[in-house]
């Protein structure tokens, strides 16, 4: 019923590409809970405070004892499949394209009934396991998926185009002077990278990383610095066209508080290089990734930007590093929100400080490169568009969930 | 010109030479690019900005009938000027910057010593008193008030091996301390200019005194030029350089379109 996802021929030139189309996308405000839990990669669900009932979809009041206290929570990703459809001419161009689609009624463990994406090999009163993703327009939608560990979701095209999977996708790494790269580069080989095209800024310096990519296939060192407009102009022009995933590594870290002396010139290098250098890479990359947001089975999928949760918060000692990360945050969702116009996801990884020789006396915990390779790939296999990456930044999120003015308090005394 | 003493028409002459060929105009100026090569220091000091070009408008939505860019720089990037107030050793003396300079310096007759085949052998090759006393056996003593220039072709080299950056430091060549205080102290020059990032060598901090050309030339309120090109296109003497920086408030050097007036022989 279903078959492997083999790596796509050549596009053939004679046939016009695709453009993108996506699902309806308005959702309520209170929908939008489900958007966050699914950006997150959780499997959360509305739950009555009062009484402790799970419902779908979000309601203002709970249908069993009328309280108004309903707040999202963690809920059992586990349910029966109690019937199942298959449209086979949907009204919607998105889907009319993509037909059939397979949709049933899951009945969930925590009691409510719902409506979801079914993978095709899901058997009427099979056990299934449930997702919560974001679909191509970004809106939460559920998925059922057979509960058995054997079969690989990805051989659903449903699946993948929830999902931005690097399997046969074409990789840039925008920086690749930066510590993890080495570690990126493996995590997206071992995923099934088709090529991974490594930017090297100021190529008159030695890359001395070099032969740590010799004999990786699909590995290709290229010139890149995000500070020109002639470097990215370049890029852009030759593989604007053949990029379907961008991980952006650029950052810069220099201490500096914002009164001390001589730290406004390196505030304003962090500026260029960690918000203004992507906005640029975005300028002339971006269209192309939109415009292919639906070229064929391994089309343009995800901008990824490594950031740090110090954009959400100030590090202490360093406000022009974190200044530069906020706005490089804030530039980030207006990105996504043109991106997703082509149905190509943006997602933001937030770590705490890590193994960045800048970053040398600082006390760990730290992310090593390993860890934020996991999370890049993790974040691309499951579709998300938001992750933390290591305790520092997990801590700091809960903290500002709960009093952002404590945090701030808190790390100005720090 | 044939022996008048009468100069009054000497521009004229000077044009009617530029018009017939006899003197030909060189440029010896790198084209400001965005991947120009700057100077590398330690990157716990301040760095220099490098080059950029950005586009404000060419023919469209921004500016429909007109091209323009910004332009942004460090004031050492690309083929440029010290001035002696960018050097400890300069920072106290009279008109040491670019904006005080006196004009009439930035027209002045050069010198070009050929080491070309000596930097080829070896990258961190070092000028020397004697190498210099060579030179002025052949071509005749070093008069005051000369540019001296070292022509090591390091010019046609591009990017990585022209900053020929090894994990200790770059390796480019340039001169020693003993001709530099020599140049400045016995010959009088009016200055001095490499092909490479930096009157000094690559390893010139290893020097005694560290980086001995900024040392000699600027606390004698002499001047740099570095990162030049097309020295192979200069006689070893007889050539006017005209080097007129921009005029910054208070610079410490500046880019600069640095041309040569060469007479040619026939």
């Amino acid at each position: 019923m279903t078959t492997p996802f083999e790596r796509p021929k050549r596009k053939d030139p004679l046939v016009r590409t695709e453009l993108p189309l996506t699902p309806p996308g308005g959702r309520s405000r209170a929908a939008h809970l489900l958007t966050r839990a699914a950006a997150r990669g959780q499997f959360a669900l509305p739950r009555c405070r009062a009484c402790g009932t799970v419902h779908f979809p979000v309601r203002d009041i709970c249908p069993n004892c009328l309280s108004t206290e309903i707040a999202m929570a963690p809920a059992a990703a586990a349910g029966t499949l109690l019937s199942r459809t298959q449209a086979e001419v949907p009204a919607l161009p998105y889907f009319r394209e993509r037909a059939p689609w397979h949709v049933g009624l899951v009945q969930l463990a925590d009691g409510p009934q719902v409506i979801a994406h079914l993978h095709p090999e899901v058997a009427v009163g099979a056990a299934v396991r449930m997702h919560l993703k974001l679909d191509k327009a970004g809106q939460a939608v559920l998925y059922a998926a057979p509960k058995t560990a054997e079969v690989d979701l990805m051989t659903d095209p449903k699946w993948r185009e929830m999902v931005a999977h690097p399997l046969h996708r074409r990789v840039l790494i925008t920086d690749a002077r930066h510590f993890a790269t080495p570690a990126i580069v493996k995590a997206l080989k071992a995923a099934g990278a088709r090529k991974i095209r490594l930017g090297v800024p100021e190529a008159w310096k030695p890359f001395r990383e070099a032969p740590l990519y010799d004999g990786i296939e699909g590995v290709e060192i290229l010139p890149l610095d995000l500070t020109s407009d002639r470097s990215v102009f370049d890029y852009a022009s030759d593989y604007g066209g053949t990029t379907e995933i961008v991980i952006n590594t650029a950052d810069r870290v220099r201490a500096g508080q914002t009164l001390q002396p001589g730290t406004l010139l390196p505030a304003q290098e962090m500026m260029e290089h960690i918000a203004f250098g992507p906005m640029r890479l975005a300028q002339a990359l971006a269209p192309a990734l939109i415009g292919r947001g639906a070229d064929g089975p391994a089309a343009a999928a995800a901008w990824v930007n490594l950031l740090s949760i110090h954009a959400l918060a100030p590090l202490p000692g360093h406000m022009g590093w974190s200044a530069a990360h906020a706005a490089a945050h804030a530039f980030s969702q207006g990105l996504r929100a043109e991106l997703l116009q082509g149905g190509v996801k943006l997602i933001n990884l937030y770590s705490g400080p890590t193994e960045d020789p800048w970053f040398q006396t600082m006390i760990p915990p730290k992310v090593n490169g390993a860890a934020l390779a996991r999370g890049i790939v993790k974040a691309l296999t499951e579709g998300l568009e938001e992750l933390d990456i290591g305790p520092v930044a997990q801590e700091l999120r809960e903290r500002l969930d709960a009093n952002p003015k404590a945090v701030e308090r808190e790390l100005g005394q720090s | 010109m044939e022996g008048k003493s009468d100069m009054s028409n000497v521009l004229e002459l000077l044009v009617g030479e530029l018009a017939s060929g006899a003197v030909e105009v060189v440029d010896l100026t790198f084209t400001l690019r965005e991947d120009s090569p700057v100077i590398v220091l330690p990157p716990e000091f301040g760095e220099s900005a490098p080059v950029r070009i950005e586009r404000i408008s060419r023919y469209d939505a921004s500016g429909p009938s007109w091209y323009w860019n910004n332009l942004s720089f460090g004031e050492h990037t690309g083929t440029h000027f010290d001035a002696p107030v960018h050097w400890f050793t300069g920072r106290d003396l009279p008109c040491n910057t670019v904006d005080t300079i006196p004009v009439g310096r930035m027209v002045a007759p050069v010198c070009v010593i050929d080491v070309s085949a000596e930097c080829a052998a070896d990258p961190d090759f070092l000028l020397t008193r004697a190498r210099v006393e060579a030179w002025e056996a052949e071509h005749g003593r070093i008069a005051a008030g000369h540019w001296v220039l070292m022509r090591s072709d390091w010019s046609k080299r591009s990017g990585l091996a022209y900053a020929n950056l090894g994990e200790d430091g770059a390796h480019t060549p340039g001169p020693d301390a003993e001709v530099m205080q020599w140049l400045v102290e016995e010959r009088d020059i009016l200055g001095f200019g490499t092909e490479t990032i930096g009157t000094d060598a690559g390893q010139g901090g290893h020097l005694v005194p560290p980086l001995p050309a900024h040392h000699f030339l600027h606390g004698a309120g002499r001047y740099g030029l570095q990162c030049l090109c097309g020295l192979d296109q200069l006689p070893p003497r007889g050539a006017v350089l005209m080097t007129a920086p921009l005029k910054i408030h208070e610079g410490s050097g500046s880019p600069l379109r640095v041309l040569a007036l060469v007479p040619r022989a026939g």
